[in-house]
């Protein structure tokens, strides 16, 4: 298919050709009946070149015309009268070259006459076709289904009549007369379709009154052009004997003068029609959630500009007094902000005053009041408060010159805005509680992240025992903690701590935790003296309700010898690989940062046992056996003990499954409330094993 | 849920606590507490009879009160401990720091309140 852009170019070249066929059949035949020679030119040619001409330029003007628009009406009649002001100065031109050679030969040549008559006829024709086409496109803004059909009907008798060409029927001919006046009856009928004046505003209203004066003035004077050449000189193509030239003069004609009708009709209610417009518009404006990165003040702006429009008010200013986010502002209009506070007492002052309140929402600290005013250059007041999540967060004031001038229909309009402005600021606050909670999120997943890389990924271990870990937190950060150190070739220091309470708190003082244990674990220190000096470095740090319980053993795998403290910590659960008896390391001990003092040496206590191979230990967090199941039971000691009975044949991580497979099978989920951490290590001394092995944690 | 009451004596105060002393709520414990302290009785009862859970933050309240507690010469006697809540507070050894009585009357016993 063509584009719209080629099927202009083309109609312009067609309409070119056309014309000059036109004319040239036009002149030929002409000079056939002055000299009597016989071109044999038939008399039909320049009758089809003519039609064809029309088509042309249809074409041209119904692809160049674009579709009405609310804001191109205008555009349009200017076209139009862009259109008609040149084809008149072209007119006006041969007018004037007849009249400066009047008397010669040349003005009284027919060819010539008939030349310039062509000349004036493509303009005419051009004027009259793009004037057709922006009357449909203004007739058909807003149509509908009749409506459509009706014009349909209209073009394609208009087409049918261009046919009638060829009939030799003349003006006031019966059968001629009857077509036009069928025609200029369809006219008449679609002429009342004048929507598009309702979406002109008064200026507008004013140049369009313009524009169609013109077009009604260039329609007479072409009219009249046309009678004069049909009177004075023999034509062979007379647009005056076309049934659609005519209809066309008469339709437009008619229209332009109901538009002009209609829109000088309508000019006194253009301003109320025009403010309701505005007020839509600034209700839209308000409705607008406020895009992120811009600022609640800018709903304050539009709320007091738009009421200042809607009520015609002769000042105005709000106040914004937002307690809960510190905000102190006020915005003026047309006001010297000195005058706010005399004002505002004349207002309290004022016996004609009315509180607008409904009985529901009588409140004393956030009235809604017109009041007339004495001693201050205002006459009346409108005072509104505005309320976001029933806290009063500002206040609108309105003022007028001329006294009780704030009607109930004003009222309403700023109670609406007053409205919508307070949703857009709840929901831009909202949106900006949720982007922060959406930060804070973000800031967790760090937090968590880090915290996981506190816990070691590797574990020191060697051919005599295996070793292996499983940590999971509560929250997204916890305060469960264990680790290895290598302190020589023979010597292991492993620690398990869990730190009181959960959550972010807990997180940093186990991250002390590991601070203090990887600088004291390096000094080879006696578990006792570890201890005391953990103690001592937490009783500094810590919080005054926290503690951390800590378990701190150093295997040595020269002299086969496991010695350890318990600082307050869960005890050990071990295993005697060979006679299968378990036990648990009671020991005394008190929990890191409780005394704070010399004393706490006092209730450390030191164990040591010699290992054997296939014996195993196991380290655990109170998260372990303080689960508890849907009949708040706890997991408890003995559960664990037998848990690691029916596993400690396997390897240290098969241990480890297995027993949390049986905690979470006794709890019903696979989360708990606490933070739990479990270790086990299990003795070999006769295989080797790789000296390290990942560890896998989870959350 | 923690339950808190408070019986005033001339002589010493009694605080009941029931039910699960946990991260939130072993904020109204320490208010309590607090709150027996600054006004200047000697003598605290503390009757966890009721007392079926308390976790670290709830131990780590009576923990922040031992060194206080010894300073302002107060005494402190905490009574009716069930086995596995007593069994929490000797594993963090706060069984050494604090004095804990079985009942009641051995605790007025230890305060010489009749």
């Amino acid at each position: 298919m063509l584009s719209n852009k080629s099927i202009v170019r083309l109609s312009i070249a067609f309409g070119i050709i056309f014309w000059t066929l036109l004319l040239l059949t036009n002149l030929s035949i002409l000079f056939d009946q002055k000299n009597n020679a016989s071109l044999g030119i038939p008399q039909f040619l320049p009758h089809a070149f003519l039609i064809l001409f029309i088509l042309s330029v249809g074409v041209y003007y119904r692809y160049s015309i674009g579709k009405a628009e609310s804001i191109n009406f205008i555009d349009l009649l200017w076209r139009v009268f862009v259109t008609g002001l040149l084809t008149t100065i072209v007119s006006l031109s041969i007018k004037f070259f007849f009249y400066v050679f009047g008397g010669s030969m040349l003005t009284k040549n027919i060819l010539l006459i008939n030349f310039f008559y062509l000349v004036n006829l493509g303009l005419i024709l051009s004027f009259l076709i793009s004037t057709f086409i922006v009357w449909k496109r203004l007739i058909l803004y807003q149509k509908s289904k009749k409506l459509l059909r009706t014009w349909q009907f209209f073009e394609y008798f208009l087409f049918l009549s261009l046919g009638f060409e060829f009939s030799g029927y003349k003006l006031f001919d019966v059968p001629f007369n009857t077509v036009i006046l069928l025609l200029v009856g369809i006219g008449l009928i679609l002429s009342v379709n004048l929507k598009w004046v309702a979406y002109l505003n008064f200026k507008q209203k004013w140049k369009s009154i313009l524009f169609l004066l013109l077009v009604i003035i260039y329609l007479w004077y072409f009219f009249m052009s046309l009678v004069g050449y049909s009177n004075e000189s023999v034509l062979i193509t007379d647009l005056l004997n076309n049934v659609f030239v005519l209809a066309v003069f008469a339709f437009i004609f008619i229209y332009s003068v109901f538009s002009v009708l209609v829109i000088l009709f309508n000019l006194p209610t253009s301003s109320v029609f025009e403010s309701k417009l505005e007020e839509v518009i600034n209700f839209q404006r308000l409705s607008q959630t406020i895009p992120t990165g811009q600022k609640e003040e800018q709903v304050f702006e539009i709320l007091l500009d738009s009421a200042v429009s809607a009520v015609f008010a002769d000042a105005a200013w709000l106040e914004i007094t937002d307690t809960k986010a510190g905000k102190q502002e006020l915005l003026v209009r047309n006001l010297n902000p000195d005058l706010i506070d005399k004002i505002k007492e004349a207002a309290q002052n004022s016996t004609l005053k009315r509180i607008l309140n409904s009985e529901l929402e009588r409140n004393p600290t956030s009235q809604k009041l017109t009041a007339t005013l004495k001693k201050v250059p205002f006459k009346s007041i409108l005072v509104y408060p505005i309320i976001v999540k029933n806290e009063q967060i500002g206040t609108l004031a309105l003022l007028k010159e001329v006294d009780d001038s704030f009607n109930k229909e004003m009222i309403d309009i700023i109670n609406t805005y007053v409205n919508q402005a307070s949703i857009s600021i709840e929901n831009f606050r909202l949106l900006t509680e949720a982007l922060e909670n959406e930060r804070y999120k973000e800031e967790l997943k760090i937090a968590s992240r880090v915290q996981k890389s506190l816990l070691p990924q590797t574990l020191d271990k060697n051919h005599d025992y295996n070793i292996t870990a499983f940590s999971m937190a509560a929250d997204e950060v916890g305060g469960d903690y264990y680790d290895t150190f290598r302190i020589n070739d023979n010597k292991v220091a492993l620690i398990i701590a869990d730190v009181s309470g959960k959550g972010t708190s807990a997180a940093f003082h186990m991250s002390q935790m590991k601070g203090i244990f990887h600088s004291l674990a390096q000094l080879d220190l006696e578990p006792k003296e570890f201890m005391v000096q953990a103690n001592s470095a937490l009783s500094r740090c810590l919080e005054k309700t926290s503690f951390i319980t800590a378990s701190y053993f150093i295997i040595d795998t020269k002299s086969k010898v496991v010695r350890f403290t318990r600082a307050g910590h869960c005890p050990t659960l071990y295993l005697d690989g060979r006679t299968r008896e378990t036990s648990f390391f009671k020991n005394k001990g008190l929990g890191l940062g409780i005394l704070r003092n010399s004393s706490f040496e006092d209730y450390v206590q030191v164990n040591e046992f010699y290992y054997k191979p296939e014996d195993v230990f196991v380290l655990y967090t109170d998260g372990i056996t303080e689960a508890t199941n849907q009949h708040q039971e706890e997991f408890g000691y003995d559960r664990l003990r037998t848990s690691l009975l029916k596993h400690a044949n396997l390897s240290p991580d098969k241990i480890k499954d297995g027993i949390i497979d049986d905690l979470y099978d006794f709890c019903g989920k696979r989360s708990l409330d606490d933070d739990y951490t479990m270790l086990i290590v299990k003795f070999s001394g006769h295989e080797n094993v790789k000296s390290v092995e990942s560890v896998k944690t989870k959350k | 849920m923690i339950e808190i009451s408070t019986a005033e004596d001339k002589e010493y105060v009694c605080i009941s606590v029931g039910g699960e002393v946990d991260a939130s709520s072993s904020i109204q414990l320490d208010t309590t507490i607090q709150n027996a302290v600054s006004d200047g009785y000697k003598k605290i009862m503390i009757d966890c009879s009721g007392l079926n859970y308390i976790s670290s933050a709830g131990l780590g309240v009576f923990m922040s009160y031992i060194q206080e507690l010894e300073i302002k010469e107060i005494n402190m006697v905490i009574f009716g401990l069930q086995d596995k809540v007593f069994h929490v507070f000797q594993i963090l050894g706060l069984d050494q720091l604090l004095k804990i009585v079985d009942d009641e009357k051995s605790a007025k016993g230890l305060l010489n309140v009749i």
